[in-house]
């Protein structure tokens, strides 16, 4: 135990260690270092957060898109109030008296000591005249901000918007604080952490007038902000302009891609709203009014809108029964028109036909027999459908195509399940879900899917991801992009259904939407709509050979896929092949853009 | 009664007149740092000091009943109290109120009170008695497990409250351990690498090196505490030290002082480890290597957690030390209660005159920052002299811990003077930025009801069993 006892020794040397330690440091920090004296007699340490300027946005030609401007938030620190003018103070502010004084107690609520904002977002102009009297009210002062601002009120639905980080921000990610800016729709959502940049922080000294006396320690404890990095986007401006205008006053969807790429080209939502809307301190209450606009200017068509397909799906069903060989180009079936059954035809045309013309003529009797006999050509109906279910798939229906939309709805594609619940297992076969073969029933795709659909049948059975943006400075685009996604469907399959497709253009339509210079294909579809007027769509895509753009436009209460989705599709093409709309017709364009088909009892 | 005489005459009063010294000095601050023009009386009782006025004065009605009762309660009692004490801990896990992020305390109208820091003594007792069990060998496998049972089941349930720094304090009985026999070398390598990998990350890169050129020295006094030698040593390290820092400071280059620092201290280490194999001490040889291996660890601790942790789980390493990711936050504490201390100078700005703990510029003046303070009104000299006070305390209670007849109570007093000393260690080192900041009190001196009386129920105790040093406790 003696032995023992002499570890007291140790104890108590270290206890003395620390204590001499302790006080050397404390004397190099009371005695010798003079620094500290000086800092306190400026008597305030502040720390201001530097908010880097986010990234900016470029269109694929590198015209500007989306870029920043400045404004100033006010901030106060309660601790540091003396009496002064409110009478002033409201007036440079414009601001009521017990507004200011709500504001303050809330301030005071959150901390004595440390600032909080008391005013956002004060504009350039109204912050330069309160500059020149901020000397007079201590406890006060500015802090940067960077809004958004927009070289053109287009693309809002792309774009997305910035707004001020909430409770569950903050919890999952903490780099954001109370009163931070964070993308929370489009680009700016997905590309948050691209275009945010890295906060900064500046230690100053100041006076006990609120006057900055320099930097603390010459600013060996800053951290400077890193501003955004830059991206240039799939977009083309000008087409995303044209498209916009020709879908004014109408409620619809347009998406635009170069199928080389899977660059999207325009994708357009209408009704849309002037993105600049949501920015600012003018943000609330526009946000709060686009809300509760009936024609839902908020919501996305482009990405959420569910669609049936219709006849454009008619193509997909053809094609699979190529590559199943279950029919080939020498197949014809009879249709008799409106007698046919069990899907009667809408069109009168050659009988029997064959690919071709069933194409053209979106001949319902032909998709049935196809459809049948791709289901019947498995053991069961269910086995047979969960082939064709995997062709579907691999034209990216049902799924989501790409990380660039994060609001963007996979669409339904029904599984077998389904049709085991509803009709029992065994139960079904091609006749009981006989609407899939004309792209009806309990299909559901959005206009991205279809565009990117028309994109794999202008490849000849391949797409790349659909995607929004091309390149970010200093960084790469994810890889999945390079990806090529085969569908699954030899390419000879393809060309007579582009055959069928070119004829569409061709017939009596050609007038109307034929493109100056160029061959082209397309497909139209009506959609029935038991609330009024059948919705328009058609598919497209231009050249013919190499084509360079397919686009999907969708438009509500349009009648007939040839009224004025087509005309729309074929003239956006035009413009992006040509740069120019050929005088012919600039009465069709008029006519389109004028439209209003916002009223939504349409003559039949 | 003249066992109560006996009593009296044996109370340690030296330990007790430093206890009301340090109460004194403390509720001075406590009212500096509060003091504003509007509330001026020291009784006004909706103020810190009024309060703390009151915790005083409660306290020392708990000083007095823990002094009249029994000494034998506290032996037979001691499992008792310590499993009471958990079962309350538990209970703040379901039922408790959550003040700064830890679910701690109970209220009660507008009084709080932590169970956690009750824990403490409950805990002392606890290891006394089963420490001191008739037959108890240390070195026993079983022996080890149930001590590390009886410490890891209240920073278990601490940690669960989300008070980690608290939680921390129990490490401070190891320090109990090795008095009572612990391996020195389990003792040595165990707090040497844990220290190392913390403060690795915490403190920066000059401080660690400081700290750890004054461990070896340490180490080779404790290990070898032959004077010539250690002096001989002594001057290899300020030798080479002195060459390095002077290297520094005329060649400019791309290292930063520290590493020429580190970089002197290595070489003295190789020289010493040279000497000695020659010389066969083979303690110096020892302790040579465990430096270079220290600094090879460190470095490797502070480059994988740069380059092979994902940011999660830096943040999350971070967190658990205390250390704020946001620029805005830790750091800004400890800048502000460096210059309020270093603002005091030597002779300080006088009482009631500092301008950097009024108000709030330092958050949590009155309790865990308690000792910027002193350093702003009282200058170097204020923080020297709170300083020997509490060394002299601690020496005090070492020296009265040895002198116990029983086990029992040389444990208990152990215990006392350890955890004593880690808040003293961590507190003011956080106040100059060499700890993190893990809110812990200056014992006695912060503000707060709960660690003033569980403070003084700890120290009492043992003045208690103190005072009957001569009796036969019933173990
Ligand atoms: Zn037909």
């Amino acid at each position: 135990m003696n032995n023992l006892s002499n570890r007291s020794y140790i104890i108590v040397a270290i206890f003395a260690v620390v204590g001499i330690v302790y006080t050397i440091l404390l004397f190099r920090l009371q005695v010798l270092d003079s620094d500290y004296k000086q800092y306190a007699t400026n008597n305030v340490l502040r720390e201001v957060v530097q908010y880097p300027a986010r990234g900016l946005v470029y269109d694929r030609n590198g015209k500007l898109l989306v870029y920043n401007k400045t404004a100033y938030d006010l901030l106060i620190t309660p601790r540091e109030v003396q009496t002064f003018d409110t009478l002033l103070f409201c007036n440079l502010l414009n601001i009521e008296q017990d507004d200011l004084e709500r504001r303050i107690q809330k301030a005071k609520k959150y901390s004595r000591y440390k600032p909080s904002i008391l005013i956002k977002q004060i504009s350039p102009e109204n912050f330069a005249i309160l500059q020149e009297q901020l000397y007079k009210f201590k406890g006060f002062h500015s802090q940067t901000r960077t809004l958004r601002e927009y070289t053109h009120p287009v693309a809002a639905h792309v774009l997305g918007y910035v707004g001020e980080v909430t409770g569950r921000d903050i919890q999952r990610d903490e780099y954001y604080k109370s009163g931070d800016y964070i993308g929370q729709s489009g680009i700016e959502k997905t590309y948050e952490k691209q275009l945010r940049g890295t906060k900064g922080v500046k230690k100053f000294m100041v006076d006990v007038h609120n006057r900055i006396q320099g930097s603390y320690r010459d600013g060996e404890e800053d951290q400077p902000a890193e501003i955004g990095k830059n991206l240039i986007s799939t977009l083309d401006l000008d087409l995303q302009i044209y498209a916009e205008q020709l879908l004014q006053n109408k409620k619809g969807a347009v998406v635009a891609i170069e199928p080389s790429t899977g660059e999207v080209l325009a994708m357009v939502s209408a009704p849309t709203y002037d993105p600049s809307l949501l920015v600012g301190r003018v943000r609330g209450e526009n946000y709060s009014k686009l809300l509760a606009d009936t024609l839902k200017p908020l919501f996305n068509r482009s990405l959420q809108a569910k669609y049936p397909p219709g006849s454009t799906f008619k193509i997909i069903n053809t094609l699979i029964g190529l590559e199943e060989q279950t029919i080939n180009l020498q197949t014809r079936f009879e249709c008799y028109g409106k007698a046919s059954s069990p899907i009667r035809c809408t069109h009168n045309h050659v009988s029997p036909a064959n690919v071709v013309d069933a194409i053209r003529e979106s001949c319902n009797p032909f998709l049935w027999n196809t459809f049948r006999s791709i289901l019947n050509k498995y053991k069961t109906s269910a086995e047979g459908f969960n082939v064709w279910r995997k062709y579907a798939l691999n034209f990216g229906l049902g799924r989501i195509l790409s990380k660039d939309f994060p609001n963007a709805l996979k669409g339904d594609l029904p599984q077998q399940a389904l049709y085991d619940r509803i009709y029992g297992e065994g139960h079904w076969n091609a006749l009981t879900v006989r609407s899939l073969a004309i792209g009806q029933g309990e299909l559901g795709v959005t206009p991205l899917q279809m565009a990117n659909c028309c994109n794999a049948i202008a490849n000849r059975g391949y797409f790349y991801e659909p995607h929004i943006i091309k390149e970010i400075e200093n960084d790469t685009v994810r890889s999945s992009v390079k990806v090529k996604q085969d569908v699954g469907i030899e390419a000879r399959h393809f060309e007579p259904i582009i055959t069928g497709m070119n004829q569409v253009t061709k017939g009596n339509l050609a007038g109307l939407i034929g493109i100056t210079g160029h061959d082209f294909c397309g497909k139209t579809g009506t959609i029935q709509n038991p609330h009024g007027s059948d919705h328009s769509a058609f598919t497209a895509f231009a050249p013919k050979e190499d084509p360079k753009i397919a686009v999907f436009v969708y438009v509500e209460n349009g009648v007939w896929g040839s009224r004025y989705a087509a005309p729309i599709a074929s003239l956006m093409m035009e413009k992006y092949l040509n740069d120019t709309i050929a005088t012919r017709r600039i009465v069709t364009e008029k006519r389109m853009m004028e439209a209003n088909l916002l009223n939504p009892i349409q003559p039949k | 009664m003249p066992r109560r005489n006996n009593i009296l005459a044996n109370i340690d009063w030296v330990t007790i007149g430093l206890y009301l010294l340090i109460v004194l000095l403390g509720w001075l601050n406590i009212y500096a740092a509060v003091f504003n023009e509007e509330h001026q009386s020291i009784f006004d009782i909706t103020q810190r000091y009024g309060k703390q006025l009151m915790w005083i004065g409660a306290a020392s009605v708990l000083a007095l009943i823990i002094m009249l009762l029994e000494v034998n309660f506290y032996v037979f009692f001691s499992f008792i109290i310590y499993g009471l004490l958990l079962l309350t801990l538990i209970a703040v896990l379901f039922f408790g109120t959550v003040v700064n992020g830890a679910k701690a305390w109970f209220t009660f109208g507008g009084f709080a009170f932590q169970p956690g820091e009750f824990a403490k003594f409950a805990t002392a007792l606890a290891l006394a008695r089963y420490m001191s069990s008739y037959g108890f060998k240390l070195q026993k496998p079983k022996s080890l497990l149930t001590i590390a049972a009886i410490i890891f089941l209240p920073i278990a349930i601490i940690i669960l409250q989300n008070d980690t720094g608290s939680a921390l304090v129990y490490f401070s009985f190891v320090l109990v351990l090795y008095r009572e026999g612990l391996s020195g070398v389990v003792l040595f390598f165990g707090t040497l690498f844990a220290l190392l990998f913390i403060l690795a990350l915490v403190v920066s890169n000059l401080t660690l090196a400081i700290i750890m050129i004054g461990m070896v020295m340490l180490a080779y006094l404790v290990f070898n505490p032959k004077l010539k030698q250690f002096a001989y040593v002594f001057m290899v390290y300020a030798v080479c030290l002195a060459v390095f820092i002077l290297a520094d400071l005329v060649i400019k280059t791309n290292f930063e002082t520290d590493q020429f620092i580190v970089a002197g201290a290595v070489v003295a280490s190789l020289f010493v480890m040279y000497s000695s194999i020659k010389r066969r001490l083979p303690n110096y040889t020892k302790i040579a290597i465990v430096f270079i291996g220290s600094v090879l660890f460190t470095i490797s601790v502070d480059y994988g957690f740069d380059n092979f942790l994902q940011a999660h789980q830096q943040v999350r390493i971070n967190e658990l030390l205390g250390i704020e990711s946001n620029p805005m936050g830790a750091g800004y504490h400890v800048n502000q209660s460096k210059i309020a201390i270093g603002s005091g100078g030597v002779w300080g700005k006088g009482y009631l005159q500092g301008t950097q703990t009024k108000f709030d510029f330092v958050p949590e003046q009155s309790t865990d920052f308690i000792f910027c303070t002193v350093g702003e009104e009282w200058g170097f000299a204020g923080t020297f002299l709170t300083i020997v006070l509490f060394l002299t305390l601690f020496i005090r209670l070492v020296w009265l811990a040895e002198r116990q007849r029983s086990s029992f109570s040389r444990i208990y007093g152990y215990s006392v003077v350890v955890i004593l000393f880690f808040h003293f260690m961590v507190n003011i080192g956080m106040t100059i930025g060499v700890m993190p900041v893990i809110g812990i009190p200056l014992p006695f001196f912060s503000y707060g009801g709960s660690s003033l009386w569980s403070f003084t129920i700890l120290l009492f105790i043992f003045i208690r069993l103190d005072a009957s040093r001569l009796e036969q406790l019933s173990v």
